[in-house]
């Protein structure tokens, strides 16, 4: 016991010492702001870098040569990358076009699919039921009558389709390696840092590269799935067999099992419940990519949504949203309900194995009648058009829309506009306005104060590669939008994270909604707040709150949660008030969990607010856009996404630099990790 | 020895230092130290000593779970350290089993599978692997859960499917690593009578460790108590608490009941010529509490015989001061 007090004791006192070294920190951190905004006052405006719309630099010039000369090496086939990667690039198609011809498109020379609305209903249902049981069969039943419904029905198959190849792929490769790393320390310590980049990355600066490899469409559609929903899958499955029993392992192995025998028998199947929840969280990422990799012209709903925003038919989007908000909503079910069943239908099984069967087998049987009938029946096979409810939800969404925006007395304008003109637009002056050296000392500056030496090298390294990629001005409009998001992400979670950490009941009440909220893939957010403060900076900024509010508050409040009880209790046998627990004790304890959440914060609004450039942010995100659309482009484009991923990965380093210096003298063994937290945060007990 | 760069530090002068020196100077811990013992087949040999002494690395290195950094295991005549892997999975399939303190068993089988799980893995198959684990599960009483999952059973239930499990493949020898330290008090009591009740049955040899010196002195034929790695004593449970080796033994068996577990042979004095020789005989090897009643009930002294030999005498007051003083009674 005795030893215990010391140990707390003395992380007290250390803990002191950091809140004084802290203190000295907020203290030189001022005095650098206080500076650049003298320093801006006088020289604002002179050499901001900027460049028009529609310049093109020698830079991107130089990655334009580059996409065209590996265009030409792809379609010359000599390189034996290219005719790798054409290789695959056509297996997919292949694979995603057979699909397709079975279930969504004519197969010639019939003028309809092979089956029809019909069978693909019968047999989604026949699926989940024996996966997932019942209850999840009529959800999915429901959820498909939906797309029919919403008048979206080949689109969502489409998509669905993309989606779930790409995860099988994700799935085939995932699994393997996230056992290999379990069991291979020297496999983990070469994974780990990969799958970090691959986390850390926003998910469409690779989607333009991608795209010029493997050409525009279902293939490089495919690629980029599986490239951003591959590690969960990895994480989570090396987290869920490493993490099992020690001396299960031990005493089977004492009985003399081989390798195999262990790998078989004993670990898989322990692991089996948290394997299921890595490919859950697969799927969802799989999905949330399909929507955006619409962009690079994937079939299905990404792309309803994509062209209902350009054209600024929010109504339309808004209805694709919902089908995918839906599916999204299937998806998750599906997976978890199928995580939480193994060890119920093996029990269940063994003492009545035969109703189970004979349902099966019965209801087997009538979804393959169902996909006969389907394939010969016309109204069978094509959803009836007249239950198509659609368009008339497209309008009454953008009549709604129009009064929020006109006749609310332009409420959500006002808000948007006030914010705009008195929080964002100065502190943009400040940041993108200023002689480019003043902002990039001032950021070198700045990051060596929170994190540095090490901080200091890698922001110098990022701030040079931005400045030759010729869109600086762009990046600190970027950088300045994220830094006002996560600002706000980091207030709200930490009052949220609070009180979930506090009250069981406020917990219960939010964690569902936080839950739900990260099923949603991230594109649909912007539609409804589209719809009420149309295209502009704002729009991103609070899509990309709401985009990181979740993560960041559950981290939050798992922190507060995961504070001794034993040390909460004697501060209040002390008589510790209520906000004094929460300010003396529970976050100062909590404080890994604090940095790790505006670490999460910060690359979740990154990427959120690039993506609100597509639709009308402007800066990186539209050069991105731009350089999909125009061939001139391409160069730029390139360009930004390179932008993007730098200036993630400088603010990353900052964050957690700065993270691993406020965290050294409590506790210098728990290097943040912060992308595996993250993936293996949500409802993975 | 564990740490970095350990399997150097053996032949060295630092193999010398004290534990204290040794982390200092190396960062190793040599967790089991010089210690030569063998086994009798047939014996319970209990292993006994504070959490943190070696005895769990012990055990393990016996099979090779923990490979020794130096020395040698030899098991019925088969050197186990010099052991190919399958030579070793032969021995660990055949001839060894072992029982883990928190039992380590497989969550999604039921109890009969988990039993029949060593039987498995050796390629036995399933009709017959059920029949056998089917008669292993009656004989340590859980006949009736065999469908049962580990989660649906206490702690000794579970702990009983362990030992099973540990008895399917008929092993010669098995190692027992605090196997009742989770349990409760009065369940420790009724598996360390199951334990007896078993070994009374099937003789197997077994090498039984526990921090418990009440537990080794119950079950153990012979003990060995063991401190930062190395061995403080070895005897008989009488030869123990009749002869601590050193202080830190005798701190341990002093709250021991002495009359539960000396012998005659150490509270009995030479035979003087004056003793009567009408009094009850009884053998050297008698636990004085059994004694106790006969001995005390007569007038006369008791005779203590060995192979027939008179050897020495026990009056009352020896008796008197083991049973009530509780009185060391060091010849």
């Amino acid at each position: 016991m005795s030893s215990v007090a010391t140990v707390r004791s003395q992380s007290l006192d250390t803990g002191l010492v950091a809140t004084l070294r802290a203190h000295g920190r907020t203290g030189s951190l001022l005095g650098v702001i206080v500076l650049w905004v003298v320093v801006w006052a006088v020289t604002r405006g002179n050499m901001t870098l900027e460049i028009g719309g529609a310049q093109v630099t020698d830079a991107h010039a130089w990655f334009r040569t580059r996409a065209a000369e590996i265009e030409a090496a792809a379609s010359a086939g000599t390189s034996p990358v290219f005719v790798a990667t054409t290789a695959i690039a056509d297996a997919l198609d292949w694979v995603v076009g057979s699909l397709q011809r079975l279930f969504t498109v004519p197969a010639f020379p019939r003028p309809l699919p092979q089956v029809g609305w019909a069978g693909i209903l019968a047999s989604a249902a026949w699926v989940s039921f024996a996966v997932a049981g019942l209850r999840i069969s009529l959800l999915v039943v429901a959820t498909f009558l939906g797309f029919g419904l919403l008048g979206v029905w080949e689109d969502s198959v489409d998509l669905l389709i993309i989606t779930n190849v790409s995860v099988l792929l994700a799935v085939v490769v995932g699994i393997p390696l996230g056992i290999w790393m379990a069991h291979s320390k020297a496999v983990s310590s070469i994974l780990t840092p990969v799958l970090d980049g691959m986390q850390t990355m926003p998910s469409f600066s690779y989607l333009l590269p991608v795209a010029i490899m493997f050409g525009i469409g279902s293939a490089a559609a495919v690629v980029v799935i599986v490239i951003y929903a591959t590690p969960p899958v990895v994480r989570i499955t090396a987290h869920g067999v490493s993490s099992v029993s020690a001396t299960t392992l031990e005493a089977t192995s004492s009985l003399g099992q081989t390798r195999w025998q262990r790998l078989k028998n004993v670990e898989i199947p322990m692991a089996r419940r948290t394997i299921v929840v890595g490919v859950n969280q697969t799927t969802m990422a799989a999905l949330a990519m399909a929507v955006i990799a619409g962009y690079i012209d994937s079939p299905g709903l990404g792309q309803n949504v994509l062209s209902a925003l350009q054209r600024n038919q929010l109504g339309n989007a808004a209805v694709a949203g919902l089908a995918i908000v839906l599916m999204a909503i299937m998806l998750d079910r599906t997976t978890t309900a199928a995580s939480e069943r193994p060890g119920s239908v093996t029990r269940s099984v063994s003492s009545s194995p035969l109703p189970r069967r004979i349902g099966l087998i019965g209801s087997g049987a009538a979804t393959l009648v169902a996909v006969y009938l389907s394939h010969v029946q016309r109204a069978l096979n094509e959803f009836p058009d007249r239950l198509d409810l659609g368009p008339s939800i497209a309008s009454a969404v953008d009549d709604f829309g129009d009064w929020l925006r006109d006749d609310l007395s332009g409420l959500t304008t006002s808000i948007q506009q006030h914010f705009t003109n008195f929080l964002l637009n100065p502190l943009q002056d400040l940041v993108a306005n200023s002689p480019w050296f003043v902002t990039g000392a001032a950021i070198v500056a700045i990051a060596f104060v929170i994190g540095g030496w090490r901080a200091l090298l890698s922001t110098v390294v990022c701030l040079a590669g931005i400045y030759y990629l010729d869109l600086w001005n762009n990046a600190m409009i970027t950088i300045t939008s994220v830094l006002v998001a996560t600002f706000a992400v980091i207030l709200l979670a930490v009052v949220l994270g609070i009180a979930m950490g506090r009250g069981e009941a406020a917990d219960r009440l939010v964690r569902p909604v936080l839950d739900a909220a990260q099923t949603v893939p991230a594109f649909v957010y912007l539609i409804p707040i589209l719809i009420m403060f149309g295209p502009n900076r704002f729009t991103a900024i609070v899509a990309g709150v709401i985009y990181a509010v979740p993560p960041a508050t559950k981290l939050v409040a798992d922190g507060i949660r995961g504070v001794d009880p034993t040390t909460v209790e004697a501060a209040r046998s002390s008589g510790t008030s209520r906000l004094q627990m929460v300010i003396k004790v529970q976050l100062p304890m909590a404080k890994g969990s604090l940095v790790l959440a505006a670490n999460q914060g910060l690359l979740y609004v990154l990427s959120m607010v690039v993506v609100g450039g597509m639709v009308g942010a402007g800066a990186l995100g539209a050069d991105i856009v731009t350089g999909f659309r125009q061939t001139s482009f391409v160069g730029r484009g390139l360009a930004a996404a390179v932008t993007v991923v730098l200036v993630g990965i400088m603010l990353d380093r900052i964050t957690r630099y700065g993270a691993q210096r406020t965290l050294q003298p409590a506790s210098s063994h728990s290097r943040p990790r912060p992308l595996q937290v993250l993936w293996a945060g949500r409802r993975n007990q | 020895m564990f740490g970095p760069k350990a399997g150097k530090i053996i032949g060295t002068a630092d193999a010398d230092l004290t534990p204290k020196q040794l982390l200092r100077r190396t960062g190793c811990v040599a967790a089991v130290r010089d210690i030569s013992f063998s086994v009798v087949p047939g014996e319970v040999f209990a292993v006994m000593g504070l959490s943190g002494s070696g005895k769990s690395t012990l055990v393990r290195c016996l099979t090779r779970l923990i490979e020794p950094t130096a020395g040698s295991v030899t098991i019925d005549g088969h050197n186990v350290t010099k052991a190919s892997a399958s030579a070793l999975r032969d021995l660990r399939r055949n001839h060894v089993s072992m029982v883990f303190q928190h039992f380590g068993l497989l969550p999604h089988r039921q109890v009969i599978d988990n039993v029949a799980y060593g039987l498995e893995i050796r390629g036995v198959g399933k009709v017959d692997r059920r029949k056998k684990a089917a008669e292993i599960v009656e004989l340590v009483g859980l006949a009736g859960n065999e469908t049962s999952y580990p989660d649906q059973l206490s702690g000794g239930m579970q702990q009983r499917v362990g030992l099973a499990r540990a008895l399917a493949g008929d092993p010669a020898l098995l190692l027992f690593d605090e196997p009742f330290s989770a349990l409760d008090p009065l369940i420790r009591r009724d598996m360390q009578n199951e334990v007896i009740r078993l070994q009374a049955e099937l003789r197997k040899t077994m090498v039984f460790v526990t921090h418990d010196l009440q537990e080794a002195l119950r079950l153990g034929d012979r003990i060995l108590i063991m401190r930062d790695g190395e061995v403080v004593q070895i005897g008989t449970p009488a030869e123990v608490v009749a002869h601590p080796a050193d202080a830190y033994v005798r701190d341990f068996v002093s709250d021991i009941p002495l009359s539960h577990v000396l012998t005659l042979k150490y509270v009995m004095r030479e035979p003087r010529p004056d003793d009567s020789s009408e009094g009850p005989v009884m053998a050297s090897d008698t636990i004085v509490g059994e004694a106790a009643r006969v001995a005390l009930g007569s007038e006369l002294v008791v005779q203590v015989v060995e192979d027939g030999a008179l050897v020495g005498i026990v009056d009352r007051d020896a008796i008197l001061r083991v049973v009530v003083a509780e009185e060391s009674v060091a010849v």
